[in-house]
């Protein structure tokens, strides 16, 4: 009951802050998201599990199984439970989510207690999305994030707003209707071998073959068919080249803790799902075209990376490297190795922390100077020295250097795809020439904006961030080099869970 | 068993509502100017709480689990008859507790609430009748105060107009529905649905029949607010007083889809109609084309549409369409789920969309304007109440934010089950545009700034109380949609069976 708990908790905080005066609001969410990330910590230390979520033979953690509605073909359980792959992700949108929460005290200043409880509202719904086992359940959770998503960025936002905010939903949604199609078409394919949309009867089902055709498409197309709907779906989500575009539009116009939120966790929602769906339970269709989907990943790698390097806009560069950084996930997942797989769940999580630490540092110069764009500012390291400094930390993670979270992951995947598959090795060699355009567009912006002579095109006085802008940096920079220093902490979990998915392992089908 | 009820007393909620009508008469000739308007919409609540109580008592002690039958068989109680009162019962408590606020300057307040409970009683005597003539007859007492409902603003020409419209248009599809029973008559020699089906077979007039069938079937889709006799809603829907558009838009569709339901069912079985020696008329095949016309048309419609309430007006036929698939999808072997599908999101659709009109009622009452644009913003002076306009219409759309998904991931998946992929997906193509329309307002309330300051003296309680109802109902059968489903199947099993 501790999955159930954490999601209560949560929704009802969200609650109790939007009933709240705005003047309360903030440090009320705040003291109340502590909550459930205490609670997912414990969950944390106490977990004890085996093998994958939706494999046979895996024991979960924190599992519970009730029945729903019963209505013979449809029926819908309850069904929620963590393994290797989703303890890590549930802790990450605790910790990120009270991090988010503290760096809004700032930047939020209109109608607070709407956007606190909306926060919670969507931590809520993310929690349920990586702990949900039916996948109705699940499917219900992932399209209620969109909602709190929506408004957060349509009311808070910059200048183009609205735009952003309906792209974003209009997108997201449709990608999840087709994703949708896709898995109800592969359900309804299985014909009576499965009872209800429970993901591992039906991941198991589908790896036995079982699967029969559907009206006028066979077995096999079938599977093709729904295995790129699918992917369609949550290529939106990641985003893929070239299902990107609403990305940068969104995370430009979010306020700081929401652009936190998005690339932390939210893309996370994507490769989760593609790992979950795609992955597990089509892993022939998956390998047959692996060339395919490494070639949409190294796209992405390269393509994120040259976008990124063309911005003039700080967060905008962040905003394009997600889409980079996100690629290399994908590469990891098509390998089907041990360390791929592996390494593309522990970026993650690596991921998550170091954009969310890039975009709140940015956040934090913004709201001190007031402005984003590269030319605008010069030489802010004599003024806010602490937060520059953090920021660079921030930045090193992301070009992967050594002994933080970022090289960790992309070491792992890059040792897992090469040589994984039939021209895997240009795809690999393609992809590390990514890292190369990301430590360039990062030094070159800030040996423009943070280094040299102090100069600044605007009215506002430039000084040190305060306090609670500081710290949650501060717990970010700790976590990404203790995650790089010692990555077995999530790394042994992951593998624990990934392993059956591998054909070496004896795994694959 | 200790002490069994009087087998009349299946009737219940008929009664209640009827008696409660009948009071607020009384009432209003006590004292026809001085009557408060607290005692009238309290009574009328009472009344229709008394009938919610009592069908989901019955509901829950499985009355209606072997048919009773009434008044030589013209009148059945069974589990469907009582879903169908609970919905309509729980439309009339919401309807008439918002009506509180929403009457305060008008005249004719008992008439009012005697009408909404009389036209409450018409349309469960629709969800148990039994026999074409009692059909004909409950399906006049539903419609006759709801014409003088919508015109009820006697000084505002659009709901006078409105009224006419409506009134025309009910005139005349009810005399088509007549000639249609008397056609069916006419070649079966019985009134009684079961009858009907048994004397089916006479292959010398199934021309006649075919046009009888068609017939009825026009007169259930002027009712039920479908292509091609949907032209009066959007005009009566928008015209009305909007408690009176919730109550049209939810309770009187679901009626209509009620007696729908259980006229092509029993009396009209789909197996002897095409193969048997009775082959005349293919009406799962109309209703199939009724069903994706109705659909595609309300939604486009509404998609284009200037003023929010006329928006949720098409949009209304937009979900008689989605509804219709209970039937379009029958003949697949999985008609049980399908027709569950329907009744279930009718229910779920009963509070959902109560509630937003309600919210139209709100948004009337403070005199905010009628378009996308004079909703700017809105949601900076009355967050509460546009917090559950937001869950209304995301359910609408089929977001699982409620009820609203649940109803009509049953719904779709239903007539995947039975082979109507085709259906299924022109209805999720159609939920996708439905949400670009619903979603306008979202954006309208939520983001946009607003563009003058409003007039938002007061917070009226019966209105707030009605839209809190609703959306507490709605946002709990997410969880709750179990039993919903449970007793919409147990009700589809009995007339499929």
């Amino acid at each position: 009951m501790w999955i159930e708990a954490l999601i209560a908790v949560t929704l009802a905080s969200a609650f109790a802050v939007f009933l709240a005066p705005n003047k309360v609001a903030g440090k009320l969410a705040f003291a109340l998201s502590l909550l459930p990330l205490v609670g997912s910590l414990w969950m944390y230390s106490t977990y004890e599990a085996s093998g994958n979520a939706l494999l046979e033979g895996s024991e979960l953690a924190f599992e519970s199984n009730f029945e729903w509605v019963t209505a013979g073909p449809y029926a819908l359980n309850w069904h929620v439970g963590l393994d290797g792959i989703s303890m890590p992700l549930v802790a990450l949108t605790t910790v990120l989510t009270s991090l988010a929460l503290l760096a809004s005290w700032t930047p939020i200043d209109e109608r607070q207690s709407q956007f606190y409880g909306l926060m919670l509202f969507l931590e809520a719904s993310l929690l349920g999305v990586f702990s949900a086992l039916d996948f109705f359940v699940w499917f219900v959770f992932w399209e209620m994030v969109l909602v709190p998503m929506y408004v957060l960025i349509g009311v808070w936002g910059g200048p183009r707003r609205k735009y952003a905010a309906i792209k974003m939903f209009v997108y997201t949604n449709i990608a999840s209707l087709v994703m949708f199609i896709g898995f109800i078409a592969l359900v309804f394919g299985l014909g009576d071998s499965v009872t209800s949309l429970d993901m591992p009867a039906i991941a198991q089902a589908l790896r036995a073959g079982e699967l029969g055709g559907l009206g006028p498409l066979s077995a096999g197309t079938l599977k093709v068919a729904a295995f790129v709907a699918m992917f369609a779906g949550f290529a939106v989500k990641v985003p893929v080249v070239p299902f990107h575009t609403w990305l940068p539009d969104a995370h430009v116009e979010a306020p700081t803790p929401v652009s936190i939120m998005l690339a932390g966790v939210l893309l996370k929602m994507g490769t989760y799902a593609l790992l979950r769906f795609n992955f597990t339970m089509l892993p022939k269709v998956a390998q047959n075209n692996a060339q395919i989907i490494a070639l949409f990943a190294v796209i992405s790698v390269i393509y994120g990376a040259m976008l990124a390097l063309a911005q003039s806009d700080l967060k905008r560069i962040v905003a394009y490297s997600s889409v980079s950084s996100m690629g290399y996930v994908i590469l990891g997942l098509v390998a089907y190795t041990l360390y791929g797989m592996g390494g593309a769940t522990f970026q993650m999580v690596a991921h998550g922390l170091i954009s969310g630490l890039m975009f709140m540092s940015v956040g934090v110069i913004y709201n001190t100077t007031h402005t984003r764009m590269v030319s605008d500012m010069s030489g802010l390291a004599s003024k806010m020295p602490f937060t520059v400094a953090v920021f660079v930390a921030g930045a090193f993670g992301y070009m992967g250097l050594p002994l933080m979270a970022g090289f960790a992951a992309e070491l792992f995947i890059f040792l897992g795809s090469f040589g994984a598959f039939a021209g895997s090795v240009w795809f690999t060699a393609a992809a590390m020439f990514g890292i190369v355009v990301v430590a360039g567009y990062l030094l070159f912006a800030m040996q423009r904006t943070l280094f040299g002579t102090f100069e600044l095109e605007t009215d506002y006085e430039v000084g040190p961030a305060a306090f609670h802008d500081v710290a949650p940096l501060v717990v970010l920079i700790l976590l990404v080099i203790l995650l790089g220093v010692e990555p077995s902490i999530f790394y042994t979990m992951i593998q624990d869970a990934v392993n059956p998915l591998v054909p070496a392992a004896g795994g694959g089908v | 068993m200790a002490f069994q009820l009087p087998t009349w007393m299946a009737l219940g909620p008929t009664f209640v509502l009827g008696l409660t009508a009948l009071l607020l008469l009384v009432f209003d000739s006590i004292t026809p100017n001085a009557t408060s308007r607290g005692v009238l919409s309290g009574t009328a609540t009472l009344g229709s709480l008394v009938a919610v109580g009592l069908s989901a008592w019955y509901l829950l002690a499985g009355t209606g689990a072997e048919p009773i039958r009434l008044y030589q068989n013209s009148l059945v109680v069974d589990t469907m008859t009582l879903f169908f009162a609970f919905v309509f019962s729980s439309v009339t408590a919401l309807v008439s507790v918002a009506s509180y606020d929403y009457l305060r300057d008008h005249s004719y307040q008992a008439e009012y609430y005697a009408l909404v409970t009389l036209a409450a009683t018409g349309m469960t005597l629709m969800a148990a009748a039994n026999s074409l003539a009692v059909v004909f007859v409950s399906l006049e007492l539903a419609s006759l105060p709801s014409y003088a409902l919508v015109a009820i603003l006697k000084k505002n020409r659009g709901s006078v107009e409105a009224g006419l419209k409506y009134f025309l248009v009910g005139a005349l599809s009810s005399s088509i529905f007549a000639y249609g029973i008397s056609l069916v008559y006419g070649v079966t020699g019985s009134l009684l649905l079961p009858e009907i089906a048994n004397n089916l077979a006479a292959p010398e007039l199934t021309g006649v029949l075919g046009l009888g069938i068609m017939m009825v079937l026009g007169g259930f889709a002027f009712k039920t607010a479908s292509v091609p006799f949907h032209f009066w809603a959007p005009e009566a829907y928008e015209g009305a007083p909007a408690p009176i558009s919730a109550f049209l838009s939810s309770a009187s569709k679901a009626a209509g889809f009620a007696v729908a339901f259980r006229v092509f069912l029993v009396a009209f079985p789909i197996e002897q109609l095409v193969t048997g020696a009775a082959a005349s008329v293919d009406w799962v095949l109309a209703a199939q084309i009724l069903a994706v016309v109705t659909m595609t048309l309300g939604n486009f419609a509404a998609a284009t549409q200037d003023t929010v309430k006329r928006m949720l007006a098409y949009s209304s036929i937009g979900h008689a369409g989605y509804v219709l698939i209970g039937l379009a999808a029958l003949s697949g072997g999985n008609n049980e789920f399908v027709l569950a599908g329907g009744m279930s999101h009718l229910l779920v659709y009963g509070f959902m969309n109560t509630g937003a009109f309600l919210f139209i009622a709100l948004t009337e009452y403070w005199s905010i304007g009628r378009n996308f644009e004079d909703f700017n913003g809105l949601a900076s002076q009355a967050p509460f109440a546009c917090t559950v306009m937001t869950v209304f219409l995301f359910n609408l759309a089929g977001l699982p934010v409620g009820g609203g998904f649940m109803s009509k991931y049953f719904l779709f998946g239903a007539a995947v089950g039975a082979g109507f992929w085709w259906l299924a997906a022109v209805g999720a193509i159609n939920s996708a545009v439905s949400l670009y329309y619903y979603s306008r307002v979202v954006k309208a309330m939520w983001i946009e700034d607003a563009s003058g300051e409003f007039d938002i003296e007061s917070k009226p309680v019966g209105l707030y109380a009605a839209l809190a109802a609703a959306a507490v109902v709605t946002v709990l059968l997410l969880p709750g949609f179990g039993p919903v489903w449970q007793y919409a199947t147990d009700a589809a099993a009995a007339l499929v069976a």
